[in-house]
């Protein structure tokens, strides 16, 4: 059987039509003023998923954050979590945390009295704090810390408090606001996977707002993609890429070749495009479109294959010259500029250290792709 | 940059510190005198500060003052707090900018002004003059101070905390008391001891507030420097001048302290 990208675990519950929702934003609007942040969103989150938001800065992913903790209300529509109503219901009562992208950790506070914090609030007593205090620092390996404040903290210790924290009081949902974004490139990596492996741990379920799509791409089982406070996809990370559902998305995640034109018929398997430029492209998964309807066609870099010889059988394959070449050590980045002008980018794992096709600048040269390598976009 | 001490130089530099410390140094200098006549040196002695402890009525108009300073003080930092918070924090209500204006306007108003129509309102509700009164009218006057020391504080107050606070189950009164207060708390002092310094020196308004029997530091030196100056005055003077001084210095001490353990720390948590 095939399958979109690689499998990564056996959990999919937005596939089984008699899953529980466990979150559940209900044609959510939010209005700040004129400016709507939030517009009619309607979006499902099951339990235990990891649940990324993503979307440029102003596109509303922080402020359906903050509805889900309470810190701001609804201006039409309903949230619920494990089937109750949120609305009116104040942050201190709900039984979701959320970290900070500043962390705000309580800067007059030991490390081990931030992480009690919250437990002091709900009245545990005072050794079961102890208990639990003592598991946190343990979880995100900072037990030699705990008497220290957070200004004697290096960044990657205090973003692990300020986590250590929203999950000590094990909440239902733990709502992350850029949790990585004030870290180094490299700790943010490992971070990254610390994170999914405490997620799977704690058996909880995160919602993960970040405008780095790697990031969301890395941890999350599912990604919604977010643009002017609507959402414009749901799905998982392999589906996000593979399979987009409108040039915003194809465009936002990745690298992305756009071919216009119109569809001119549908064959038994086939649908044959014709391009606003006269490229002629076979493709058997663009049944949805009416045949004559504007379309677009969009294929990513490394499902292109460049050669200097047209190569045999190919169903679709373009002519043009190399315009330019990037050799980046693991792969090879190509801008062809076909015949009819329009600039082409394909990638080439170097999976061998020689190369028997060398391509150079103003080579002529030869584009290729399958007819299932790229999707038919109508919106 | 140019570090040369030209003539120039020194002598603007030592124009000026003349100019701010001589009056004080001389101050300072002649309650050590032995002599009765102010002006005239006759020898060292401690004599003055003896006999100003066996002065009754000063001792009397200190003791006011001090009680005055801490109550005034005590009291408009809360009320300035409330002030700074609101003003902070409800940037929107009706009429913000007028309750802004009018909780700043008492720093530009002439003390006269102020003094004058306390006095006037006290007169008119027929509230007899006296230690209350005075205590009032400076709580009137010191509390926009505080008001501002507070405010530019909670201007850079990061409100994820109190959000950070809520989310972790606290509710906001508990919020306020455990998290905001702490943090902008050395504002709050710096807003008291402001209160207090300010209270401490007043004389104009004090003299048109106060009545009979509560007379303050500040009005007592006056009143007794226009009957010709005493040693015994410079003594009290030179002793207010040492606490003040002495005030500061430690404050400012425990201020340096503080931010060298702290350039210290980060710098070790950065080490790893």
């Amino acid at each position: 059987m095939k399958s979109l990208g690689s499998i990564r675990r056996d959990f999919a519950p937005w596939n089984d039509p008699n899953a529980k929702p466990y979150i559940q934003f209900d044609k959510v609007t939010k209005k700040f003023g004129d400016f709507t942040a939030v517009n009619n969103l309607s979006l499902t989150i099951f339990e235990r998923e990891f649940f990324a938001l993503l979307g440029a800065s102003g596109c509303g992913k922080s402020t359906l954050l903050r509805m889900l903790a309470g810190f701001e209300e609804p201006t039409a529509g309903r949230i619920l979590l494990d089937g109750q109503d949120l609305r009116g219901i104040p942050p201190y009562k709900r039984p979701v945390n959320m970290m900070f992208q500043s962390y705000a950790l309580f800067p007059h506070m030991t490390v081990e009295k931030n992480i009690a914090f919250g437990l002091k609030q709900e009245g545990m007593p005072g050794p079961d704090i102890e208990k639990r205090v003592a598991e946190m620092l343990k979880l995100v390996k900072l037990e030699q810390f705990a008497k220290r404040k957070p200004h004697q903290l290096s960044g990657g210790q205090r973003q692990r408090v300020a986590l250590a924290r929203s999950v000590a009081k094990r909440p239902k949902v733990l709502l992350l606001d850029e949790p990585l974004g004030a870290l180094d490139k490299k700790l943010r990596e490992e971070t990254q996977f610390e994170l999914m492996d405490l997620q799977q741990e704690l058996g909880l379920t995160f919602v993960v707002v970040t405008h780095d799509q790697e990031e969301a791409m890395t941890m999350a089982d599912r990604i919604a993609i977010m643009d002017k406070g609507e959402v414009m996809q749901v799905a998982t990370p392999a589906e996000i890429y593979e399979a987009p559902t409108s040039r915003f998305v194809a465009h936002f995640v990745g690298n992305v070749n756009m071919f216009e034109g119109k569809v001119a018929e549908h064959t038994a398997d086939a649908t044959r495009i014709t391009g606003a430029t006269g490229a002629q492209i076979v493709v058997d998964n663009g049944g949805k479109a009416a045949a004559g309807s504007d379309i677009v066609f969009a294929i990513r870099p490394e499902k292109i294959k460049v050669s200097s010889k047209k190569p045999a059988n190919a169903v679709n394959a373009l002519e043009g010259e190399v315009y330019d070449v990037a050799y980046l050590g693991d792969m090879t980045v190509y801008h062809i500029k076909l015949d009819d002008g329009q600039i082409v980018r394909a990638s080439a794992l170097n999976a061998s250290r020689v190369t028997e096709d060398p391509l150079t600048w103003n080579d002529r040269a030869w584009v290729s792709f399958r007819p299932d390598a790229g999707v038919v976009l109508t919106r | 940059m140019n570090s040369t001490w030209s003539r120039f130089n020194i002598t603007s530099i030592v124009l000026g510190f003349a100019f701010l410390y001589l009056p004080i140094v001389l101050l300072i200098v002649f309650s050590f005198n032995e002599s009765k006549l102010v002006t005239v040196w006759g020898g060292f002695s401690t004599k003055w500060y003896v006999s100003l402890f066996h002065n009754q009525g000063l001792m009397d108009a200190t003791w006011v003052t001090a009680r005055v300073g801490v109550i005034s003080a005590t009291v408009a930092t809360v009320l300035g707090t409330l002030a700074a918070i609101t003003l902070t924090r409800y940037t929107r209500f009706r009429g913000r900018v007028l309750f802004s204006g009018m909780v700043f306007a008492p720093l530009v108003m002439p003390e006269v002004i102020t003094g004058l129509s306390l006095l006037l309102l006290f007169v008119a509700v027929g509230l007899d003059r006296g230690f209350f009164t005075v205590t009032l009218a400076h709580i009137t006057f010191t509390m926009c101070f505080v008001a501002v020391v507070v405010q530019s504080r909670l201007v850079s107050f990061d409100r994820s905390l109190e959000e950070a606070a809520m989310d972790l189950g606290a509710p906001p009164v508990k919020t306020f008391f455990q998290i905001t207060l702490p943090v902008i708390l050395p504002a709050i002092i710096s807003g008291w001891m402001l209160a207090f310094t300010l209270s401490l020196d007043d004389l104009v308004i004090a003299s048109f507030t106060s009545g009979p029997g509560a007379t303050t530091l500040p009005m007592k030196i006056y009143s007794q420097v226009r009957l010709g100056v005493t040693p015994e005055i410079n003594a009290a003077c030179t002793i207010l001048i040492a606490v003040v001084a002495i005030g500061v210095i430690i404050a400012s001490i425990a201020n340096k302290r503080r931010e060298i353990q702290r350039q210290l720390d980060e710098q070790a948590a950065q080490r790893g």
